[in-house]
């Protein structure tokens, strides 16, 4: 794992692989993981090729004639970026072999939000991971369409209050709880998948590099707050994602090939009800005479998962599925 | 020394494909197109060519996955047909507008709905207007030598186009007939090394691509798109040159039959062609002055060829194997529209024929040519032929 002494290294004496000049919201959590995750990549020697979904950090970065990405990047739509890095990493492959090119430092990093991940992505990152190309997709998770103006996706979170399922007088918002999209990439056995959140930037860094050294499809979800939308000053993501760890809302794990590993359990929880209670997005949710009923049923949600996860963490441990792709 | 193959249009793409040997192939099966990529699996998986092939697990994938690999420098390719193609079309115009030279055989198929999965031209002319060339041929013969001049044109510097090869789903598709095949060699020395002064590969040198482009930008790039068809419209005629230095075969935007004195002219594209020079040979015979144009590329549009063969002609009916719902058929409103500036003006006639692989007769072809022959064209009235009323 780079130390902080690589990483500090690396950046006094190179450029970012993501610079400045993005138009990115003051406080957005977007552009941390894209740096946390570049510089990695750059401070254990390799040539980042990046990919990126439509969504705010894609429509913020290059804004022609301007962008803000010092390594090769690209864009194609919503719905395709493991598509499209399916093909840049098959080209890579190609040129490799038939001696075009030399360079074999090269590692495929793709960049999505949840609305191209969660939802009109998944059938194009469900083929590419299937396929078992060599590239790392990173998830930038905060819970909705937040480009487009905070609308409900699949994993925006029970009773949050968005345009397309605000919280009303009739119903209280998301009516149903995220999907676990974690779960659905392990479903894929041949791959590398995590949790991250902004909080820890070092748990983030050390998944990135078994991310990029994993021989296959690795993913990294990381929570990433938008600020505008969860109704949060613009200082406190990290600290609002600090939060989501402590209540078991968002729990830190991995998963190699069939082996679960929890990377980091707190001694003490808090209830969720702290955390929630902390976004304003809950705002509403809290007026209405169901919210503690609401609660409720998160809360016992979150308890049944990280029970889940320490007993499939025991469960597998040092019994891989598969051992290799 | 070329040879002589008995096989099916399918296998004969395949075998231009094998010819050409590009970096990567991504596609997904969808009838009529599945052979060529099964054909060409088989040539990858006997070591044959050393392609990588990306069996992607839909068609936006596949032309999400051919957009990656073509802006990583990689020569590449796909083949895809009617709902395929509208499932790709979101992307088929991303390609086209980040000046990507990907060639793709459609095998032409009706478009749900509902659901049909034999001839007609909804497809290509669907996305007509996405900014790609599209060839469209007759038999094997043609569809071979156009996917090998599609490489050789969407690779200039100043053209750098998508290019689709359009055949017909079934009747060449599937049908089996001859074709002459060249020397590998021959191929690979016309269509060269691709070597794109971009990539994304290029880490020294990184480039951004597909960024955002807004009301200050957008506008200009179109027009340089609009530019670089003007340019493939430049380049055809060296690129039918030096095809024909390699083959023999003369090949034109327009395929002329029997039109130096003909007085009455029909215009069908593709397989249908064939059908009609026999009735072109019928009606001859029988002392009709009558000929066929069979337009070999349809995009970027040869108005000047048509205006220069159409002026001054008697009549001239237009075949279209495709609907334009509430507007005229698509091949019959280009014509008409190229006729607005010549100086005699023929009397025209639209006929729609073939849907969802309806079969064309002769009689059905003579029946359009008869109208024409006996003055009864009408400008403005679609016609059938073979719809029961």
């Amino acid at each position: 794992m780079p130390s902080i002494r690589d990483i500090v290294g690396y950046v006094e004496t190179n450029d970012w692989a993501f610079t400045q000049g993005h138009r990115l919201c003051p406080g957005c959590n977007a552009p941390m993981v894209a740096n946390w995750a570049t510089l990695a990549a750059k401070s254990l020697g390799y040539e980042p090729v990046v990919g990126a979904a439509t969504g705010c950090l894609e429509v913020s970065s290059t804004i022609y004639p301007f962008t803000s990405w010092n390594v090769p990047y690209i864009h194609n739509a919503f719905e395709n970026v493991a598509a499209t890095i399916s093909g840049a990493e098959s080209a890579y492959r190609s040129l490799l072999n038939r001696g075009k090119i030399k360079n074999d430092k090269i590692k495929f990093i793709a960049f999505a939000g949840d609305g191209g991940t969660y939802d009109i992505g998944l059938q194009s990152l469900s083929g590419a991971i299937e396929r078992g190309h060599d590239f790392v997709y990173i998830l930038y998770d905060n819970e909705g369409y937040m480009n487009t103006g905070n609308q409900r996706s699949g994993s925006t979170p029970i009773g949050a209050d968005s345009t397309t399922e605000p919280v009303g007088k009739a119903i209280s918002g998301k009516l149903q709880l995220k999907k676990s999209i974690v779960d659905i990439i392990a479903g894929h056995e041949g791959v590398y998948a995590a949790t991250a959140v902004t909080s820890e930037p070092w748990d983030f860094i050390r998944k990135m590099q078994s991310a990029l050294e994993f021989k296959g499809p690795a993913f990294i979800s990381i929570l990433a707050p938008c600020v505008r939308f969860w109704r949060i000053p613009d200082d406190s993501g990290p600290e609002v994602t600090k939060l989501a760890v402590e209540t078991k809302y968002w729990p830190l794990w991995e998963y190699n090939m069939g082996v679960y590993k929890v990377t980091k359990k707190p001694k003490i929880f808090k209830p969720v009800k702290d955390y929630v209670t902390k976004l304003g997005r809950y705002n509403k949710l809290m007026k209405r005479p169901d919210a503690n009923e609401i609660l409720e049923e998160l809360q016992n949600y979150v308890d049944a998962k990280w029970d889940r996860l320490l007993a499939l963490e025991e469960i597998t441990k040092d019994k891989p599925i598969r051992t290799k792709i | 020394m070329p040879v002589k193959l008995t096989v099916t249009g399918a296998a004969a793409v395949a075998h231009a494909m094998r010819q050409i040997n590009p970096d990567v192939v991504a596609a997904y099966p969808i009838t009529p197109q599945t052979p060529i990529v099964e054909y060409y699996a088989g040539f990858v998986s006997d070591g044959i060519v050393d392609t990588v092939m990306v069996p992607v697990e839909s068609e936006h994938s596949a032309m999400s996955a051919v957009v990656g690999s073509a802006a990583s420098g990689a020569r590449t390719m796909t083949a895809t047909a009617a709902n395929g193609l509208a499932l790709m079309s979101e992307i088929v115009y991303i390609a086209a507008s980040y000046r990507l030279p990907i060639v793709m055989p459609i095998v032409n198929r009706a478009l749900s709905g509902p659901i049909n999965i034999h001839c007609d031209h909804s497809d290509a002319m669907m996305v007509r207007d996405s900014g790609w060339i599209q060839f469209f041929t007759e038999n094997h013969q043609e569809a071979y030598d156009f996917t090998i001049m599609a490489t050789k044109l969407a690779e200039k510097e100043n053209v750098l186009l998508p290019v689709m090869v359009n055949l017909d789903g079934f009747i060449t598709s599937h049908g089996v007939e001859s074709f002459e095949m060249l020397d590998d060699e021959v191929v690979r020395e016309f269509v060269g090394s691709w070597n794109p002064k971009y990539s994304l590969l290029n880490t020294k040198n990184p480039v951004t691509f597909g960024p955002l482009d807004l009301f200050d930008y957008y506008f200009e790039h179109h027009r340089q798109q609009e530019e670089a068809m003007k340019n493939a419209y430049k380049e055809l005629p060296g690129v039918f040159e030096e095809f024909e230095k390699i083959s023999g075969r003369r090949y034109d935007f327009l395929d002329l039959y029997k039109v130096d004195d003909a007085d009455y002219i029909m215009i069908v594209m593709n397989s249908t062609a064939s059908t009609a020079k026999y009735v072109v040979d019928q009606l001859r015979e029988e002392g009709h002055k009558v000929g066929l144009v069979k337009p070999q590329v349809f995009t970027p549009f040869p108005k000047k060829q048509f205006q220069q063969v159409l002026n001054g002609r008697k009549g001239v009916v237009v075949l279209d194997r495709a609907m334009s719902f509430g507007k005229e058929a698509p091949l019959y409103s280009l014509v008409k529209s190229s006729l607005y500036e010549v100086a005699s003006r023929p009397s025209l006639g639209s006929y729609i024929y073939g849907l969802g692989g309806r079969d064309t007769t002769p009689e059905m072809i003579r029946e359009a040519f008869e109208d024409a022959l006996q003055g009864n064209l009408s400008t403005d009235e679609q016609r059938y032929l073979g719809l029961r009323e």
